[in-house]
């Protein structure tokens, strides 16, 4: 296995008296498709939340790309290549496609003259934003104002704005939700065409047969603490994750089925 | 030019710069109710370095936008700590603080007002007017008025992005409290006196009226805004008299020629007002309206993907 890209070392986190994240460690290895999976409430979105700097843990260190970046506020995570979309789509309404994807960029940008320099059609910002949505497949929108279009498209473009950053890992919250099994399936391809250019992929979802096609690892959360981590082949046949998802009644029957 | 004319071309121009210091501000998100706040500092600051050092009206004009611009930046820090109806309200009371202070420093005239030297014609606050709307309308290409609507979308995101959201948020409110500044700083010189009383909340709310009416997407918006309400009472001042004549003959009176009273414009341009929010609730221009006005039809978007 090649080296860990992102390393969680026994990660807590307590809003009042729930512990919503419990002694969670895993690592996500370099240049890999991982799934992060769980029943509802189980503290995946906290995770990300930890991961991305939403969050600070009570206990416990993120490490990415072999630096601590615990204490790193979120603002500066995006830059050391640690990039996010989130569960429910979160473009900018009002900014046009590819004004979205230039903000995507932002992370990449430094210096007062960069704020200040006209973002026309001349300027390689825009052009970079553009040739990355041809890439992706996405321009004929590059124009408009996002409000106005269908859900998966946003769904898409949600991504490829955390793509603009050119980050090292992309963490993806339930990327699929919502979508029609022809659109998930577009955005199976779509994922692998990223991971195919070396990004390391986090996605948290709910829909198993993309975790499977899509992803090699999985781990597993359950009322905040990791019960799996290993391939996802045979994560549907673990005890204690199918004890985690039907009750444990129901799970010595799947068993001895 | 009639003085009639001259005046107004002086005041519209005076009421565009204004509008487009809160603007800046609202663009990013940030309701600012203490414009005139600003304005009385480049007004006063520009009157009195005319009154006692003599120095030239260009110098003066720009002192009175740097003062009022440094102000903005001291004050923006604490204060855009608030948010919503907090950022309102402690932005009103500044504008309140700084009448406050000018009534009681007699270096400033006091309640009793000052007089400006220095007289600047409409032509110079129309210049003025012109290079601020083109500075805003470029600011608004970059990648400054880029994060400024982003903030304005969602700061949370934003943020994650990696958006300095208090850099972008100072440097917002500071630019837009020098072009309040500089609109004070017009005013001064235009009508040569300036007391407290004319620095009043009525007129914070007129001009952030202009703004959201005008619409926040786009620089049009306050250009069209200010321009509206400005122009707005002049022609009612000609057109109330016959819309009254027009009603009392509707209902079957005999119209005795008697001018209807004053108050009837401003009952007008609050009717108006709020309808204007009522069926366009994110300003009379928005973003789409612009786009649907200048080239965006759909052959030539296809061919500005494939270029």
């Amino acid at each position: 296995m090649s080296r860990p890209i992102l390393k969680l070392e026994g990660l807590s986190k307590a809003f009042g008296a729930v512990q919503v994240i419990d002694d969670v460690s895993f690592d996500v290895p370099q240049g890999t498709r991982m799934a992060l999976i769980g029943p509802n409430g189980a503290g995946k979105t906290t995770i990300f939340n930890l991961m991305s700097g939403v969050y600070t843990p009570d206990e416990g260190r993120v490490i990415f790309d072999g630096e601590d970046i615990t204490g790193l506020p979120s603002r500066k995570r995006i830059g050391r290549g640690l990039a996010r979309s989130f569960q429910n789509i979160r473009l900018m309404p009002h900014l046009s496609v590819v004004e979205n994807i230039m903000l995507g960029q932002q992370s990449r940008v430094s210096g007062p003259g960069a704020m200040i320099a006209p973002l026309g059609r001349r300027s390689r910002w825009r052009q970079e934003a553009e040739a990355l949505l041809s890439e992706m497949n996405i321009d004929t929108y590059t124009g408009e104002v996002v409000a106005t279009l269908p859900y998966g498209i946003r769904k898409k473009i949600e991504v490829v704005r955390a793509l603009a950053a050119k980050p090292k890992m992309l963490m993806l919250d339930e990327p699929a939700a919502g979508l029609n099994p022809s659109e998930t399936a577009a955005l199976r391809d779509f994922l692998i065409q990223i991971s195919e250019t070396g990004t390391t992929i986090l996605i948290v979802e709910h829909d198993m047969s993309l975790v499977r096609s899509l992803c090699d690892r999985a781990v597993v959360l359950n009322f905040g603490r990791l019960i799996y981590d290993g391939s996802t082949r045979d994560v549907q046949n673990d005890p204690q994750v199918l004890e985690a998802y039907l009750g444990s009644r129901h799970a010595e029957e799947a068993v001895h089925a | 030019m009639s003085g009639y004319l001259a005046g107004i071309i002086a005041i519209l121009s005076i009421n565009i710069i204004f509008a487009y210091g809160i603007f800046l501000a609202v663009a990013s998100g940030q309701l600012n109710l203490g414009g005139v706040g600003f304005q009385a500092v480049g007004a006063y600051a520009a009157g009195l370095l005319s009154a006692s050092l003599g120095l030239p009206v260009a110098l003066t004009l720009l002192a009175g936008a740097v003062v009022a611009g440094l102000v903005g930046v001291a004050l923006a820090f604490p204060i855009l700590r608030t948010r919503g109806v907090y950022l309102v309200l402690a932005t009103f009371a500044f504008a309140e603080v700084v009448a406050g202070i000018i009534l009681n420093t007699d270096a400033l005239g006091g309640a009793m007002g000052m007089s400006v030297p220095g007289y600047v014609e409409w032509q110079i606050p129309m210049i003025g007017a012109i290079l601020v709307a083109l500075l805003v309308f470029y600011l608004m290409a970059t990648r400054f008025g880029l994060t400024l609507r982003a903030i304005h979308d969602d700061e949370d995101v934003s943020e994650l992005m990696g958006v300095s959201i208090r850099n972008v948020k100072v440097a917002a409110f500071g630019l837009g409290a020098a072009l309040a500044g500089l609109s004070g700083a017009f005013y001064a010189h235009n009508f040569g006196y300036i007391e407290a009383q004319s620095f009043n909340a009525l007129v914070s709310i007129y001009v952030l009226l202009y703004v959201l009416l005008g619409g926040t997407q786009t620089a049009w918006g306050p250009l069209v805004g200010a321009a509206f309400f400005t122009l707005l009472p002049e022609v009612l001042r000609e057109v109330l008299p016959a819309l009254k004549d027009f009603f009392i003959t509707l209902f079957g009176g005999v119209p005795d020629g008697s001018r209807p009273d004053e108050s009837w414009r401003f009952v007008i341009l609050g009717v108006l007002a709020v309808g204007f929010m009522a069926i366009r609730p994110e300003g009379l221009v928005t973003r789409t309206m612009v786009e649907r006005l200048t080239f965006r039809r759909p052959s030539s978007r296809f061919k500005e993907v494939t270029e």
